[in-house]
C-alpha cells in the first residue's frame, strides 16, 4: 500500500475521532493542520508575491518604486513593540483606503446595479401570458428589500409587505441550508470512499 | 501625527483607487496595476506577521503543561513546509507538494465534511415547523435536499423541477435583495472609511 495514503487515512480516521468526542489524537491532528496550512500559505505568498512582485522587480530589475510597499510591508512588523505599533496604522490605513476605493465602483456595479437589472425581466411573454415566474422575482425582491427597510417601522402597507418579504427569505435560507448540506455531505462521500477504497481497500 | 497620517494616506490611496476607475488613460491603468500590486505585497508582510505572531504564542505555550504538545505539533508544521519548500522546491512532485496532498489536503476535506454531520444534527434539533415563516423554510430546505439525491428522479422527476425553480426564482429574488443591501451598505462603509468617520482599523481614535 502507498505510504501517502496510509496516512492520509489514519489522519482522516484522527479527524473523524472528534465524532465520539474532543480527544488527544483529534487535537494533535488539528494542530498539525493548523500548523500545515500556515506553513502552506507562507510558501506559496513567499513565491508568488515577495519573490515575483517585490523582491525580483526591485533587487533585479532595479524599479526602485517598489522600495514603498516594502517599508510599508515592513511597518506591519512595528506591532509588535508598544512603542511603534502605531507606525503600522500607515501600511493597514494604505489597504484599507485603496481597499475602499476600489469597492465604490465595484460594489455599485456587481451588487447592485448588475441585481437589479437583473431583476428587470418582461412580465408578459411574446402570447401576452403572464410569466408567473418573473413576477415572483418582482415580489420577492421589492418585499424583501422593504423587510430591509430600517427607516420606518414595519407597520401597515409596509409591514405587511415586509412579512412576505420574510417568506422569501426563509425560502431562500431553507434553500442555501440544502444547498450547503449536499456539498458537504458530497464531501463526506468522498472521505468514505477514499477510507474504502484507498485506505481499507474493501471496494476495488 | 500618529492619528493624522494614517488618516491622509488612507483618504489619498481611496481617492485615487475611486477615480482611476472614470480613467481609461493608460497612466491611470498604470497607477492601478501598481497599487494593486503594493496591496498583494503589503498583504503578503500581513500574513508574514500574522505568522511570526502565531509562532510567538505557539513558543509561549509550549511551556504549558497538556497544551504544550499541541503547540509543538503546530510549530512543527509551520517550520517542516518552508523547509521543503527550501529542499526541494514546489513543483509537481516535491515533497512540499507531496505533504499538501497527503497530509495537508485529506485532513482539510475531512474536517469540511465534518460540519455534515453538525449541520444534520442542528437541523434535527432546530427543525420544527411550529410557525409559517418555519414551515416555509423546512419544505424549502426538503426540496433542495430530495431535489439534489439521485434517487429522487427514480419517483419523480418533478423534485429536480421544483427545487430549479425555487434555486431560480423565490430563492433568487431574496438572494438579491440581499446582495443589493450589502452593495448599498459597503458602499456606504467604504465612503466613511475614506472620508475617515469610520476609523475601526485605528482602534477607534
Amino acid at each position: 500500500m502507498e505510504i501517502g495514503a496510509i496516512i492520509a487515512g489514519l489522519l482522516t480516521l484522527a479527524i473523524y475521532s472528534f465524532l465520539y468526542k474532543d480527544n488527544p489524537v483529534y487535537k494533535a491532528a488539528e494542530s498539525l493542520l493548523i500548523g500545515l496550512s500556515i506553513g502552506y500559505a507562507l510558501v506559496i505568498f513567499w513565491q508568488s508575491t515577495i519573490v515575483d512582485l517585490l523582491v525580483k522587480p526591485l533587487f533585479g530589475e532595479g524599479k526602485l518604486i517598489l522600495a514603498m510597499p516594502f517599508v510599508l510591508g515592513l511597518l506591519m512588523f512595528s506591532r509588535f513593540s508598544q512603542k511603534t505599533s502605531w507606525l503600522s496604522r500607515i501600511p493597514i490605513a494604505f489597504m484599507i483606503g485603496a481597499g475602499a476605493g476600489v469597492s465604490i465602483p465595484a460594489m455599485l456595479y456587481a451588487r447592485t446595479l448588475k441585481q437589479v437589472s437583473a431583476s428587470v425581466a418582461p412580465l408578459f411573454n411574446e402570447s401576452g401570458a403572464l410569466n408567473l415566474s418573473e413576477m415572483v422575482i418582482v415580489i420577492g425582491l421589492i418585499s424583501t428589500l422593504s423587510y430591509f427597510y430600517f427607516s420606518r417601522k414595519n407597520e401597515g402597507a409596509i409591514g405587511k409587505v415586509a412579512k412576505v418579504g420574510t417568506y422569501f427569505l426563509m425560502i431562500f435560507f431553507g434553500a442555501t441550508f440544502g444547498y450547503t448540506v449536499m456539498s458537504r455531505l458530497s464531501t463526506l462521500i468522498g472521505r468514505v470512499e477514499f477510507l474504502l477504497t484507498d485506505f481499507l481497500h474493501v471496494i476495488k | 501625527m500618529r492619528n493624522k497620517l494614517p488618516l491622509i494616506i488612507c483618504l489619498i490611496s481611496g481617492l485615487i483607487m475611486f477615480l482611476q476607475y472614470f480613467s481609461k488613460h493608460p497612466v491611470s491603468r498604470a497607477v492601478y496595476s501598481s497599487i494593486l500590486d503594493w496591496w498583494q505585497i503589503i498583504f503578503a508582510f500581513t500574513l508574514l506577521v500574522g505568522a511570526a505572531a502565531f509562532v510567538k504564542v505557539s513558543l509561549k505555550g509550549l511551556q504549558k503543561k497538556g497544551e504544550g504538545k499541541y503547540k509543538a505539533i503546530a510549530l512543527a508544521g509551520v517550520v517542516v513546509m518552508p523547509i521543503l519548500a527550501i529542499i526541494g522546491g514546489n513543483k509537481l512532485g516535491s515533497p512540499f507538494l507531496w505533504v499538501f496532498e497527503n497530509i495537508q489536503a485529506p485532513m482539510q476535506s475531512t474536517v469540511f465534511s465534518l460540519l455534515a454531520f453538525f449541520v444534520a444534527s442542528a437541523a434535527y434539533r432546530g427543525f420544527r415547523a411550529r410557525t409559517i415563516p418555519a414551515a416555509i423554510l423546512l419544505i424549502s430546505a426538503l426540496f433542495v435536499l430530495l431535489g439534489r439525491i439521485p434517487i429522487s428522479e427514480y419517483f419523480s422527476e418533478w423534485f429536480t423541477r421544483i427545487m430549479f425553480w425555487i434555486q431560480d426564482y423565490p430563492s433568487m429574488a431574496a438572494r438579491r435583495a440581499i446582495l443589493i443591501g450589502i452593495g448599498l451598505g459597503s458602499l456606504t462603509t467604504a465612503m466613511r472609511v475614506i472620508l475617515g468617520i469610520e476609523r475601526t482599523y485605528m482602534r477607534g481614535e
